[in-house]
């Protein structure tokens, strides 16, 4: 049996990977599947990638951006024995985060298959990663919130009473981060205005982002818009990336562009989802958890701000119940974390999903329990323009409330000093 | 907050609270427009509400369960209904399609036809059908059989939280099995709060015509077509 093989059926269940016919077809072949992977050294993961070398852009980076160096102190262990040093004393924040470089994104979701979710959520929390722009992201006690404020025709007035609703709620500290109903440069360009108006005029110590594809972004910056953050949607393999219309080469280029606007080292936005590989026909085979931990190796080429896994976005045919949808979370942010990412979660699914709200509150305690870097915070938890449920601002005052996590530091001081947020007469008449 | 923010946008804004949670009744409306959205993806198809006559025919996929599970087998006719269609020549076939959602189908299909079909009424329409459990490319499939240059299916949307009965018109020039969404035009939306019958109907009657004329469909299509003015 091949390592992709393997992999698929040592996967904990989901409609996705049974979609592609790769999945164990009995609950005993799949224990049986991990017993394997237990056993397989982690070095043979190193040596045998699961998408071959010479066909793939993004097994190219994984493999020759490995630091071998920061592997050596895990390098005699197996998959197993590398779940059991993980939950051990020895690794700590300061080991694991020295650790990182060393493991690829198929050695943490191999070990990921063989975790329970309360595994992935007490490993995850041992994780810390800090990223900075206008606000400081990740600290210890510390959850953020992007503000969603979609609109289904991009109406600016529109956007702008969402914005103030979220802001009057706490939320925003992450990025305040609008997904455009068409993605062409002038909407984008107005778009981006708007939230750098807003954000001057209240003086929000956040940033803000228009999740437009990366070469609208790369138009808009070139016209003079305001750009903070450059957002793109990635994948794990080189031609789902393709499917987005992204190479890594297009990436190096927004990156180097961003950073020449002088403002920090974490400037990209990245989203993911398991699933967009097999969408596009684009998996090799390979399971859709694994896909989607490779997608990490793509994002953390560019020391992203933000990343965030939109984990039931898809539809069922890839999770089909709140049960997938949560264990694909928790999978999603240990594998981010593992691996060095400041990774939050858009914890959310579709009407035709086995799901509801009782399975996004369980997900959300979770994910908060497991240091979660950042959550979504739409108003009502109802995306009027995407057609999905992800969670509220209320929702994360009451996690926030509950579990004691505060905002980033400089937001939490700016919400101290008690905003006004009377809307200016240019912004909603 | 002085200002009502709800004039502004139709998202869940300015929501009355207790504590951090949203009041009782907030929490009230959003549970019924979700299991109305959960519903709407459960309401079998109910033919016999389709007056005009119709060929009846079923994907692959022999229930619901099923069909959110198996996208590929909703985009495959059934060995007995493939057996139903008859080849001909037509100019166009119009499949009416349950998707995600039968009430889109039960709310709007017959009103949009009513506005569509005095539009083409010279066009060598292929007799009617309805599929169950289908998927959108079930109709390249359907479109083939039938000998139709060009396949017209109209199918209920994925259920939003406050649009379960959303209806989608998609076409697609020369159908065959494996044509990509690429190679499709979409027509999204259609209902009473959204894209009116009238002018669904006209904007299909446009691309239908630019098709007919240009042998195509999809991005091409989209993009430079000399579409009829209203």
């Amino acid at each position: 049996m091949s390592l992709r093989e393997l992999f698929a059926k040592a996967s904990p269940a989901r409609s996705g990977d049974e979609l592609a016919g790769i999945a164990a077809r009995t609950a005993e072949e799949r224990v049986r599947a991990q017993m394997t992977l237990a056993d397989l050294p982690l070095k043979s993961i190193l040596a045998d990638p699961v998408i071959p070398y010479e066909s793939d852009e993004v097994t190219r980076l994984i493999c020759d951006t490995h630091d071998a160096a920061a592997f050596a102190p895990i390098a005699h262990l197996t998959v197993g024995g590398f779940r059991d040093w993980l939950l051990s004393d020895d690794a700590t924040t300061e080991s694991l985060a020295a650790l990182a470089p060393g493991i690829t994104p198929e050695m943490a979701a191999a070990v990921s298959k063989l975790m329970r979710v309360q595994d992935l959520i007490a490993v995850g929390a041992k994780c810390r990663v800090v990223t900075r722009f206008r606000s400081t992201i990740g600290l210890p006690g510390r959850m953020s919130t992007r503000l969603q404020p979609n609109h289904p025709t991009d109406d600016l007035q529109g956007i702008a009473a969402s914005i103030l609703d979220g802001l009057s709620l706490g939320s925003g500290d992450a990025v305040i981060g609008v997904n455009p109903a068409s993605d062409n440069v002038a909407s984008t360009e107005s778009l981006l205005r708007l939230l750098d108006a807003i954000r001057e005029r209240y003086a929000i110590p956040t940033q803000t982002c228009v999740l437009a594809h990366v070469t609208t972004t790369m138009e808009a910056l070139r016209r003079g818009a305001p750009v903070d953050l450059v957002f793109q949607s990635i994948a794990g393999t080189e031609a789902a990336n393709s499917a987005f219309g992204v190479t890594l080469a297009m990436l190096d280029e927004a990156h180097l562009a961003a950073l020449e606007l002088g403002r920090g080292e974490n400037v990209m936005y990245f989203e993911t989802g398991q699933g967009s590989a097999l969408s596009a026909n684009a998996h090799h085979g390979v399971d859709q958890q694994t896909c989607e931990a490779r997608a990490y190796a793509v994002a953390r080429r560019y020391r992203p701000l933000l990343v965030n896994t939109v984990v039931g976005f898809i539809g069922p045919e890839y999770l089909y119940n709140g049960k997938q949808i949560q264990r694909a979370g928790l999978e999603d942010h240990f594998c981010g974390k593992l691996l060095g990412l400041p990774m939050g979660c858009d914890i959310c699914y579709t009407n035709h999903a086995e799901a509801d709200q009782d399975d996004m509150d369980a997900l959300l305690t979770l994910l908060a329990v497991a240091g979660c870097t950042y959550i979504m915070g739409v108003p009502g938890a109802d995306d009027v323009m995407l057609h999905y449920q992800s969670t509220s601002f209320h929702d994360a005052l009451y996690v926030r409330n509950v579990l004691g996590l505060r905002p980033a530091p400089e937001f939490e001081a700016w919400l101290e000093r008690r905003p006004e947020l009377s809307p200016a007469p240019w912004l909603l008449t | 907050m002085a200002i009502d923010l709800k004039r502004y946008t139709p998202a869940r804004v300015a929501l009355a609270r207790t504590g951090h949670s949203v009041a009782t009744a907030e929490l009230l409306r959003f549970q019924l427009d979700h299991a109305r959205a959960r519903d709407a993806g459960y309401v079998e198809l109910d033919a016999a509400a389709i007056t005009l006559p119709h060929t009846l025919v079923r994907s692959a996929a022999r229930d619901r369960a099923t069909f959110l599970r198996r996208p590929d087998l909703g985009r495959t006719l059934s060995n007995e209904s493939r057996a139903q269609l008859a080849c001909g020549r037509y100019d166009a076939a119009i499949v009416i399609a349950d998707g995600l959602s039968a009430p889109a189908i039960h709310h709007h299909a017959l009103p949009l036809l009513e506005a569509l079909l005095p539009r083409i009424a010279d066009w060598a329409l292929a007799p009617l059908t309805v599929a169950l459990q289908a998927r959108v490319a079930l109709g390249d499939e359907i479109g083939e059989a039938l000998g139709a240059s060009m396949v017209v299916v109209l199918i209920g949307e994925r259920p939003g939280l406050t649009s379960p009965d959303s209806l989608g018109i998609y076409l697609t020039w020369n159908p065959r099995r494996g044509r990509t969404d690429a190679e499709r035009n979409c027509i999204s939306n259609v209902r009473t709060e959204g894209v009116s019958y009238d002018l669904a109907a006209h904007k299909l009657h446009s691309l239908m015509e630019a098709s007919r004329m240009r042998r195509l469909s999809g991005v091409a299509l989209k993009e430079d077509a000399p579409l009829l003015l209203p």
